[in-house]
């Protein structure tokens, strides 16, 4: 279960999240809808350890945890950016493999096997060498899904995963998110899609502009 | 031909300590470029201001007047350099504050989001520097660091000033002693070799990092 408990968010003299409340049971899909504007991209930027909150805190299965804390390797939220985010410099199994080489102290051989194990289920088996600009929009955002997974997390986050893909590739992101689902993964979703968030999302959530204090 | 051979060695000699100069200041100053580059985006002001007034003095006096301060100036307060040491210390002064300013520009055309993402990943902040931030601003900055690094060939022969027997200085001295162009175009050709093979160089940083956009 990932808990948010009384979470107050403000830029300035404006409040974006107002004693926020929320709690996802652990394997289950939570999206955040609401106009732009409203504080969804804000609130997934303080889950993740981006944005430090005024007050409030962070539970996970009732232990607290600080998300901007960058020693706490054991309650990792993984970031599915809106524009993925890959790192241009890097091979597909480079960007892949770093972080759980440096952080989790994984030994090359393993982070290997998991990314191309991953890469395998979601349907980039022999693009490991490629850099990012070869990649299409769609395997891009895949390869931002197993970079993100490879750091075994305990949820994942997406930042408008639909915002920039074709209906087709849509539905397949969709079936990513599902079948992350059947692996227990707890996994939050900021979106302007609401047809796209009723499909695949347990729990929705509505931030609502000004005061967001938006309910079920 | 014989004239060549002639003065080839002391040409030659002087090459040398232009390319002295060139390397050492090339390999302290694009490091310490990057180091300062990094104070000048920091969010700690005072370090900030100390190092953009320090880029400024660099940057607006002429590198022929820092040399002649470093060697002629400073012992008047009891600081003495060897020609040798104070053309590199003035060099290198100068060079770091020009490669600081490309740095800079370089870093900050690096997307948020690359930091970002990064830090989601629990990656530290030299990890982010050294495997993504670094290599994105290298690939960025090489052609005008190319351009310093061609100007900084001609540079090293400010230091004919300061008495330091570089390749100018070769070439000027047997032109003076037997009355012949021949040694100042020798001289020439010498530089153009040496920038040449500068550009050379770059030209194939530049293709090593075209492999990913």
């Amino acid at each position: 279960m990932l808990e948010l408990k009384n979470i107050t968010k403000k830029f300035g003299d404006r409040t974006i999240l107002d004693h926020l409340n929320l709690e996802i049971p652990t394997g289950e899909i939570l999206a955040i809808v609401g106009p732009s504007g409203a504080g969804k991209t804000t609130l997934l930027r303080c889950l993740s350890g981006l944005e430090t909150p005024e007050s409030g805190s962070f539970l996970l299965n009732d232990q607290p945890f600080d998300p901007t804390d960058p020693a706490n390797a054991d309650q990792i939220i993984g970031v599915v950016f809106q524009n993925y985010q890959l790192f241009p410099n890097l091979t597909v199994l480079q960007n892949i493999t770093l972080a759980p080489k440096l952080v989790l102290k994984q030994d090359a051989q393993t982070a290997t096997a998991t990314a191309l194990e991953l890469l395998d289920e979601l349907d980039l088996a022999g693009k490991e060498q490629l850099y990012p600009y070869q990649l299409s929009g769609g395997q891009q955002q895949r390869v931002a899904i197993v970079r993100a997974l490879a750091m075994k997390p305990q949820v994942l986050c997406y930042d408008e995963p639909t915002s920039a893909l074709d209906p087709a590739l849509r539905e397949k992101v969709g079936e990513i998110i599902l079948n992350l689902k059947k692996k227990h993964m707890t996994q939050v979703i900021v979106t302007h899609d609401l047809t796209f968030a009723k499909q695949t999302a347990d729990q929705i959530f509505t931030v609502n502009a000004l005061d967001a204090q938006g309910g079920k | 031909m014989t004239y060549i051979e002639q003065i080839a060695p002391s040409l030659l000699t002087g090459a040398l300590m232009s390319l002295k100069i060139f390397f050492w200041t090339l390999i302290v100053s694009i490091p310490l470029g990057v180091l300062v580059s990094l104070g000048l985006l920091s969010k700690f002001s005072p370090l900030r201001l100390l190092l953009k007034f320090y880029v400024w003095i660099m940057r607006g006096t002429p590198l022929l007047l820092q040399l002649i301060f470093v060697f002629y100036g400073l012992p008047i307060i009891g600081i003495i350099f060897q020609r040798y040491d104070a053309a590199l210390c003035a060099f290198i002064l100068n060079y770091t504050a020009y490669f600081a300013e490309i740095f800079r520009g370089g870093f900050q055309t690096i997307p948020a989001g690359q930091f970002e993402s990064a830090k989601v990943l629990r990656l530290t902040k030299t990890q982010t520097l050294l495997h993504i931030i670094i290599p994105q601003v290298v690939k960025i900055v090489i052609p005008s660091i190319g351009n310093e690094v061609v100007n900084l060939v001609k540079d090293t022969s400010l230091v004919y000033v300061i008495g330091l027997g570089d390749l100018l200085r070769a070439g000027n001295v047997a032109t003076a002693r037997d009355v012949t162009l021949i040694p100042l175009v020798l001289v020439g050709v010498i530089y153009l070799l040496m920038t040449g093979l500068a550009s050379y160089a770059l030209k194939k940083v530049e293709q090593h990092y075209s492999k990913w956009r």
